[in-house]
């Protein structure tokens, strides 16, 4: 599945995120050097997150050709699922000690509407983490495929869609907390949350959840499944006149990649500690378009790289410039699209290939 | 019954016997009278025809690209298809791989199949392998890839995702490279080919499905004049076992290749002979030439 140079890496990523980051963190005094700061964990812990929604954005847009700007909506679903867990998990704790959560008790609601009945469970928000944003991703998807939406409608469609959520999950009848969201999490699994052990293991399982992610990516693209999606990508016809019917391959990598991102906001939200309808706004989805862009499309690697780049950039940006920043990612944007078609990844490629034909 | 008399009987027997085509009986090679068995999805050319078009018509936005098209190939043959530009030689592939919806008319594949009712993908896994007139492969997959993705297999997910050639396949997809003059080029990238050679490419991918009806919309197209020569070699090979529709312009080409060619015109059939006869032809004459 990878050359051995590549498992050699994936290796050592292993190592770091289940190791040496965690020791950086815990065992190593705050004075010292080498001192991985809280706040470091968490930003790192939240950037993989990030890298995970551009995994998922690679699949669908460099693999598969199809560019979705709405993959927003998914990570915000995982992430609300995780949201409804983590605000039942509060208990009487909050502001108005009553067994409801707080915006519902400000509403003046007196019981729990009907889909907050499985957010007690833990297995049940697991299963539904996968199966919300999989089933929104199949529906919405199937009936997008089946009429032969493509290109740019494709993705304008899309962008619709989670803007038509971000209203709908702004409304207080809704019962999702409106604009305000889910936020004061207390607990999660009856261990408090924010303490730094508990920050650790999110991280490190974020960190598998990715590496894991990455080698089931590497796994479908390698695998005869991979070559049809570059097949309808790159001739829909003649993938059709091969005998293929593009329909079941780019819904299933559609629901896939939809799934990942939903994972990947089911994470994100215990370790931010807020889930919003922010996350569903056009230009978050946009975003992850452009990490995946930035690192380079159809490397799987390259988006990863992508997130960690762009985000280490807004992080750094947004504190020493932060009137700049919207520049900077526009300039960026910009920048790929004219002299980088490839990406990051693609520039490293051809480096590489120019110093070899003059060696 | 004495013994000279079976004597006599095997002997006759015996002098009848190379006379007979074998399964061929009184009824024209049908086992007689009661009806044959019908496997879904298997095509039934026992009357002696493969695709059957009878009055088709088609329009775009008022333009009559299909008028009324009425056209049966055989089993085996090598048809060639000619006529000027906008006759409507790709709109009529179009109709029969499920491409573009005919407004009236009939397009049966075999005796039993409705292609009208079939999706592109199904009119493929039946047998139907269209080569389209500007060469389309997968630019981004090498050579062995664009034609395994063709072999003829099981083509849903579930089975792509756990899929690996056999030993069988794998002889077959090396039989098809040596075919097309590729086997050098299986790992280069397809999209890095010369338009000949990936003109030569789409034919392999069409092999590789191993139809048995192909539809080739000039498929000598950029070709030079030996690779014109080798594509006619073997089209002349796949006569007999595929049926080959070939849409051309080049009439050296045709005269290589063909038995018996149809003359398309503003939508429907004008002529349909020899080479030497269409060409003899009035009206033929006055399409090409005349106006």
């Amino acid at each position: 599945m990878l050359t051995r140079g590549g498992w050699s890496t994936f290796l050592v990523a292993l190592l770091v995120v289940c190791a040496v980051a965690p020791a950086l963190n815990l065992l190593v005094p705050a004075d010292s050097a080498f001192h991985l700061s809280d706040y470091m964990v968490g930003l790192l812990g939240k950037i993989m997150c990030y890298a995970i929604c551009a995994l998922a954005i690679d699949l669908i847009w460099g693999y598969t050709g199809i560019l979705s700007l709405g993959h927003g909506l998914f990570f915000a679903l995982g992430g609300y699922v995780m949201g409804m867990y983590l605000m039942r998990q509060i208990g009487l704790d909050g502001n108005y000690k009553s067994e409801l959560p707080d915006f519902m008790v400000f509403l003046d609601w007196k019981e729990l509407p009907w889909h907050w009945a499985l957010s007690d469970s833990f297995i049940a928000t697991l299963l539904l983490i996968v199966l919300v944003p999989g089933l929104v991703a199949f529906v919405f998807g199937y009936f997008a495929f089946r009429s032969r939406i493509k290109g740019v409608y494709f993705s304008i469609i899309t962008q619709a869609l989670t803007f038509a959520a971000l209203l709908l999950f702004f409304r207080n009848e809704t019962g999702l907390g409106g604009n305000n969201g889910f936020t004061d999490f207390k607990r999660i699994l009856g261990f408090p949350i924010a303490t730094q052990g508990m920050r650790m293991t999110l991280f490190v399982l974020t960190g598998l959840t990715l590496l894991g992610f990455f080698l089931w990516a590497r796994w479908l693209v390698n695998s005869k499944f991979g070559r049809v999606l570059q097949a309808v990508r790159d001739a829909e016809s003649r993938t059709m006149f091969c005998g293929y019917n593009p329909l079941p391959y780019k819904l299933t990598i559609w629901t896939i990649s939809a799934v990942m991102c939903g994972v990947a906001g089911a994470l994100y939200v215990p370790q931010v500690g807020i889930i919003n309808p922010g996350e569903m706004s056009t230009a978050a989805s946009i975003e992850m378009a452009i990490w995946a862009a930035v690192g380079g499309r159809a490397t799987l690697i390259g988006p990863i790289i992508g997130a960690f780049i762009v985000n280490g950039a807004k992080s750094w940006l947004t504190v020493s410039f932060p009137e700049y920043w919207l520049y900077f990612l526009g300039g960026l944007f910009i920048v790929v699209t004219l002299y980088m078609p490839q990406g990051v990844v693609g520039l490293v490629k051809k480096l590489r290939m120019g110093k070899g034909a003059k060696a | 019954m004495t013994p000279d008399l079976m004597e006599a009987g095997a002997q006759r027997y015996a002098n009848i016997a190379p006379l007979r085509v074998p399964g061929q009986t009184e009824s024209g090679g049908r086992s007689a009278g009661y009806g044959r068995v019908h496997t879904a999805g298997a095509v039934d050319t026992t009357h002696g025809r493969i695709l059957y078009l009878e009055d088709v018509h088609v329009s775009f936005d008022g333009f009559k690209a299909i008028n009324g098209l009425s056209l049966d190939i055989a089993p085996g043959e090598l048809r060639c298809i000619i006529g000027p530009n906008g006759a409507g030689k790709t709109t009529m592939m179009d109709i029969i791989t499920g491409k573009t919806r005919p407004d009236k008319g009939t397009v049966y594949f075999g005796s039993t199949i409705d292609l009208l009712r079939h999706r592109e993908a199904e009119i493929a896994a039946l047998g139907i392998g269209r080569k389209f007139q500007k060469p389309t492969v997968f630019e981004q997959l090498s050579v062995f890839e664009n034609l395994e993705l063709a072999l003829a297999t099981d083509k849903r997910v579930r089975h792509s995702m756990v899929f690996t050639l056999s030993g069988e396949e794998k002889d077959r997809l090396a039989e098809v490279l040596q075919t097309i003059h590729l086997l050098d080029s299986a790992a280069r990238q397809a999209g890095l080919l010369s338009h000949g050679q990936k003109q030569w490419l789409e034919i392999g991918m069409l092999l590789m499905q191993d139809p048995k009806l192909l539809l080739l919309d000039e498929p000598v197209a950029g070709m030079t004049d030996e690779e014109t020569v080798r594509t006619a070699e073997l089209f002349l090979t796949l006569k007999g076992k595929h049926s080959l529709m070939v849409v051309e312009h080049d009439m050296s080409f045709i005269r290589a290749i063909s038995e018996k060619v149809t003359v398309l015109c503003d939508g429907a059939v004008l002529a349909e002979g020899t080479l030497d006869e269409v060409q003899a032809d009035e009206r033929v004459i006055e399409v090409y030439l005349g106006r």
